[in-house]
Order: C-alpha cells, then structure tokens, then sequence
C-alpha cells in the first residue's frame, strides 16, 4: 500500500463493521470539481436525437414550406384568389394556372396559398384553445385531488364519449358557421385531452421526491405547481399539441367541407374540396391538389410530433 | 457478544449525552394509509405507523432503522410534518406542529429539512444549481439578489463543491456530487433539524464514505440534530449516537448505540445484528436467520407484532402488546421477556464448530501473522516492496 492509498483509506472509510472498535474521526472534505467523466448533456442529446431523425426533419421542412406559403400568400399568389374570370372555367394546368382553375374561372394555387392560411389558423388557434383552457384544469386536478379532480376528470370523460367530429359540429352548428367559430368549436372539443394528458403527468411529477423537498422548504402550492410541476409537465405536452394540430387541420377541413367552417367565397381546403367533389370527373385537378396539400400537412405535423416525442422521451437512451 | 451487566454499559465515548432539552417530541403518533370507502369496498387499511412515543434531543444523531416497509420513512416523514399524522403530536421546541397553522407552519418547515435517498429523483431537473440552493433563501425573503448569490457560492463550498458549478444542472452531475447539492438545498433554509432518508443508500460505497463525513462534519459546526432512516448497521453505527429499531410500525428498542449494539435486548434486535456479515473467519457464526416474512401491515398480528416470527415467543405475546418499558440507562425495550432472554444469555445464535483442518488451518495463519508483525516492528525503512506472502 503506497502512502496516499493509505491516507485515502483512513479519510473514507467509514463502513467499520460490528467488531470494529474505533470510528474514524471525520475529516474535513476538500472540494470536489465534477467528475473526470464527461457526462451526457441532456439537452444536447434531445436536439441532436431530433436532427438525426430524418422522418422528422422532413416533417419539420413540409411544415416550414406550408407555414411560409401561408405567410407569404399575397406575394407567392399569382392571381387574387376571389377573383373569378369566366374566360378560364376548369381550366386544366398549364403554365399560366400552376393547378389550374375552379367553376368560376379561379386559380387553385392562389386559392390553396390563401387557404393555408385558414388550415393553420384552425390548426394552431383550436389548440392553443384547448391548451390553455385543459392544462391549468389539468393541473389543478392531479396537483389537488379530492373532489376538484373528480369533477374535472369525470366532465373530460364525458366529453371524450361523444366522438371528436359529432361535437365539433354539434358545437360549429350552434356557435353559427364561420372561421373563428369552427375553431372555437374544434378547440373545446379537444380541450380534455389536455387535462386529462396534464393530469397524468402532473401525478406523476408531484411523487416525486423534488417536489416534496419543495414542500419542506415552505414554497407555497401555487410555486411549487409553476416552477416545478408544470416546467416538468411540459414536454409531453408540447409534443401532444404538435400531434393534435394535425388532428384540428383535419377537423378544420372537414367542418368546411360540410360548410360549418370557411365561408365562400373565402378560401379554404375543405370548402374546395366540397365544391370540386362535383366535378371529379370533368376536373380533377380541382380536389386533388387541396387535398394532397391536406394530406401533406397533417403528415408533416405528425411526422414533426413523433420526432418530438422521441427526443424529448427520456426513457429512451 | 457480552451478556448484559447489572448496570449496563455506561455511555462511552465523546458522544455520550448530556441530557439535553428536546429539540422533537413524538408522542402517540399514527399514520394510516388507505382505508378509504370506494365504490363497492373499502381500500385496504395499511397501519404503516402504529403508536410511537420518542424524542430526539438536540445536537444527537437519532437512528431509525429496520426492514423495508417497517414504517421508518414514514415515521420520519410525521417527524417533520411532511405528512400528517392519522393521530399523535409532534412537539417541536415547545410548538405542536399539528396545531399551527398552514402559514405558520410553512415559515417553520425551513427548520426542519430533509435529505432524500434517491439523488436521481430529489432535484428538479428544469432548475439550475443556484435556483436550487437560493430557493430557500428567496422563500425567507429580505436578501438581494447579490447577497443570494454570495450565500450560494458560501453554501456550496461548504458541501464541497466548486461555486463556479452553480449554473449547470442536475444531470451534468454525478450521484454523489448530486446528493451534495440536495444537502446544500437543505442546508439552505438555515435548518435545526435534519432527516436523512436513507441519505446514502442509493450511493456507491465509496461516496457513500464522503457524504457520512460531510454530514458529521457539518453537524457538528452548524450544532445540527440528525435523523437518519437507514437499514445499513455499519453506517448507524459509524454516525448515530442513539438508535430506535423499528418492526412492523412500531420501536421495538431504543437505546444508545453502543449498548444497542453490544447487547441488544430485543430479540428482534438480535436477529437483526446477526444478520450482519462477519469478516472474520474466527469469530464466524453460523447464521439462524428468522423464518418466515414481515406480516403484512393491513393486517398485522395481534399482541406482540414479532411474536409470529420471534423464537421466543410464548402465549403471552400472542394476546398483549407490551409496552415500551423504560430499561437502565434511558434504553427503552418493548418485549415481555427480554429480561428472561438476557439472563439465558443474550445470543441465541448457536456458534458453529469449527472443522479440524480449519483450526489447523487458523493456527497457522495467526503463527504467519504473529511472525510478520514481528518482522515488521524490526524493519526501520518504510517497506517499499510488495507485502511478503507468507
């Protein structure tokens, strides 16, 4: 045994057993610096298990492409999507018309550009609705129990019997048929699946041990739920609103097809498609290019939410 | 192991106690877990404390300890009121927790912090360390943000890490690096009390070795009174001045530790430390473990809780709890018979005979060792080479 290897075993050595006589007086520890091992940087791993993901950098670019069409309608538009022109009726794709014209001689390029604006309006409103008003009930309930979380569960339960479409459009039809309604109404609907996901994980995060340490320094309920439930409640909420977005576009196009949403002449997929699906024959193009755009930006967002939900899982190493 | 003397061992050591006021007292306490009425039947009862009167003075280090699920964490956890107990009072310096009220008492938790086991789970991972250790200090109120910083950099070194580490998070750091940051967390609300559930447990024995010494350390120059729940003999031993061993929700014995572990009275006490591994090949028993398993505690026995598994049991115990009777020296002994089981000689455990060949064996090793010590005294350098075989 060299000399430090001794002195080392003298410092730490507390675990005497049952027949040995002394305890070793307590030494005073000198600083510790971090460990020589490099440790892995959690958030660093997220983002770089995110990038590595092809399907979901791919969803994040269809996205991105849709978003900026969205934003930059009126300067990529060629034509003003109301305008009618009755020299152009169905007129296949050309050049002139990139996907050609609806009945009333209207560009469906312009059209779509403006109607991505609706689908995502409707998309991301309807969840920050359901977001906003679901996770503070959410948290409520599982931080609280007692009767305030059995309301609040067994009300979501109730809402979540009655098919998602049904009360959208229960909901779309009593509110009156436009835009903002149809997003209010798919934004409730979709409310309990926030609290309840909120619930959950809200009783997950309150066993553990930091939030009781929390208590035993005295912080009072409403910091413990805001600075350590609901920073630790996020991330599976995040990825929940990306999945559900691609939900509400669906529902947006659907509630307009049925004509609970968008007005006309106001663009929107779902209500191009409602006029197109009369002349499926004699001009395709009208239908399949809204809804190869919807089915593109629904497989983005889902694509997106996955890849979240993979970087962002911590159980997977 | 000594059988007891008439006056028991006096109180060894520089620990010995000196009779302080206390700082905690329990008296009565219960906590029922379950229980509740649901749709159709009643969740099962779990009585995971059943009635424990104690006290913890101040500046000792109390040990709480036995088998999983004997109810010591909880009863920690009642201790300093991070649960409420089902019935029972906690006096804390004179103040009955239960009867404050929930601001009051949220300005005195400060005083009474805990260490958790787990220092995997005991950290926010969303909060930076600084957030962590000036939280508390934030919750007092009247410091600027300048003074919180200097008292962070103060604290930390204290618990041996480096101050330039406040701004990094929970899971750039190592277990036992971790458990530091969750005792400068509790050492941050400025605590009288501290309990340690299972601090060290969950740490590799090297570290585990540092975090004891920095909880000695620090008690003794913050004059701090520990509680530690534990099930490690060796680390009570190491750290704790007076020990109460718990079976099935209730303290079966309370005494100083080194009566406690020289003599136990309780026969479960006793079954306890034989379970202990001897490294010694001379003084080896052959270990008579009990039979059986911890009764449930929704349905525990009746009398004596150890008597089904206790090789001293008689009908007595099957019908009356007996009573935490107060023994020499300030111990404390909940049996019918101890004083029958010390007199008929306190270990029960039959010593196995050693085979011929092995004390053949031993007497040679001991005449190798007698003549290597020996050899070394007459040695003046220091031996560089590798240790001789014999």
């Amino acid at each position: 045994m060299t000399e430090t290897a001794a002195a080392r075993a003298g410092k730490v050595a507390p675990r005497t057993d049952a027949d040995a006589p002394a305890r070793p007086e307590t030494v005073k520890i000198p600083e510790i610096g971090p460990t020589d091992e490099p440790l892995p940087e959690k958030r660093h791993r997220a983002v770089g298990k995110f990038l590595a993901n092809r399907a979901a950098i791919v969803g994040g670019v269809v996205v991105a492409v849709f978003v900026l069409l969205a934003v930059f309608a009126p300067l990529i538009a060629p034509y003003d999507p109301l305008q009618t022109s009755f020299l152009a009726i169905r007129k296949a794709p050309s050049l002139a018309h990139f996907f050609g014209t609806d009945e009333l001689g209207r560009d469906i390029f312009s059209r779509m550009a403006y109607g991505a604006r609706a689908s995502l309006l409707a998309g991301v409103v309807s969840v920050a609705i359901a977001a906003v008003i679901g996770v503070p009930f959410g948290l409520f309930a599982g931080f609280f129990g007692g009767w305030v979380d059995m309301v609040v569960s067994r009300v979501a339960d109730a809402m979540l019997s009655i098919p998602f479409l049904i009360l959208a459009i229960a909901l779309a039809a009593f509110l009156g048929p436009t835009l903002t309604n149809a997003m209010i109404a798919i934004g409730i609907s979709q409310t309990p699946i926030f609290a309840r996901l909120a619930r959950a994980q809200t009783l997950a995060v309150k066993a553990e041990d930091y939030v009781e340490g929390a208590e035993a320094i005295g912080l009072p309920n409403r910091w413990i739920v805001a600075r350590y439930v609901f920073p630790n409640v996020l991330p599976p909420l995040i990825v929940q609103a990306t999945l559900t977005i691609a939900t509400a576009i669906i529902a947006e196009a659907s509630l307009s097809f049925l004509g609970l949403g968008q007005q006309p002449p106001d663009p929107s997929w779902g209500s191009m498609l409602n006029t197109a699906k009369n002349f499926m024959g004699q001009a395709p193009w009208m239908s399949i290019f809204p809804g190869a755009a919807i089915f593109l930006l629904v497989l983005g967002f889902n694509l997106l939410g996955d890849g979240l939900r993979d970087a962002l899982d911590p159980r997977e190493s | 192991m000594a059988p007891l003397t008439q006056n028991g061992q006096a109180p060894t050591g520089r620990r010995g106690p000196t009779a302080p006021p206390p700082i905690l007292e329990a008296s009565g306490l219960v906590k029922h877990f379950g229980g509740k009425r649901m749709l159709l039947k009643r969740s099962p009862l779990v009585r995971a404390v059943n009635g424990i009167s104690m006290s913890v003075k101040e500046g000792e280090t109390l040990a709480v300890v036995g088998e999983s699920g004997c109810g010591k964490s909880t009863l920690g956890r009642l201790l300093i009121r991070l649960l409420e107990p089902s019935a029972g009072d906690v006096i804390y310096r004179g103040r009955n927790l239960g009867n404050l009220t929930p601001d009051e008492l949220r300005r005195l938790r400060g005083e009474l912090q805990i260490i958790f086991q787990d220092p995997f789970a005991s950290l926010n991972p969303r909060m930076s360390v600084s957030d962590i250790v000036s939280e508390p200090i934030w919750l007092k109120g009247g410091s600027s943000r300048g003074e919180r910083r200097d008292k962070v950099v103060e604290i930390l070194r204290t618990v041996g890490l480096r101050p330039d580490m406040a701004s990094r998070y929970p899971h750039e750091f190592s277990g036992g690096q971790r458990q530091r940051i969750g005792v400068a967390r509790a050492l941050a609300s400025d605590p009288r009390l501290i309990l340690g559930d299972e601090p060290v447990s969950a740490l590799d024995v090297s570290i585990q070795a540092q975090i004891v010494n920095l909880l000695e350390e620090l008690k003794e120059r913050l004059k701090l009174t520990l509680i530690i729940v534990a099930h490690d003999l060796a680390v009570i031993r190491h750290m704790s001045d007076r020990v109460a061993v718990m079976y099935l929700g209730e303290v079966v014995e309370l005494a100083t530790t080194d009566t406690l572990y020289d003599a136990p009275l309780h026969p479960y006490t006793q079954a306890l430390f034989a379970a202990i591994p001897q490294a010694s090949a001379v003084a080896r028993h052959s270990i008579k473990p009990l039979d059986g398993d911890v009764p449930s505690p929704t349905n525990p026995p009746s009398g004596c809780k150890f008597h089904t598994r206790c090789p001293h049991a008689k009908p007595l115990c099957n019908e009356a709890r007996p009573q935490l009777e107060a023994v020499e020296g300030g111990r404390r002994v909940a049996c019918h018979f101890w004083r029958e089981i010390a007199a008929a000689g306190s270990d029960p455990r039959p010593i196995a005979r050693p085979s011929a060949r092995l004390e053949k064996r031993l007497a040679l090793y001991t005449a190798c060792q007698a003549g290597r010590a020996e050899l070394l005294s007459h040695r003046s350098s220091t031996p560089t080479a590798k240790d001789q075989t014999c």
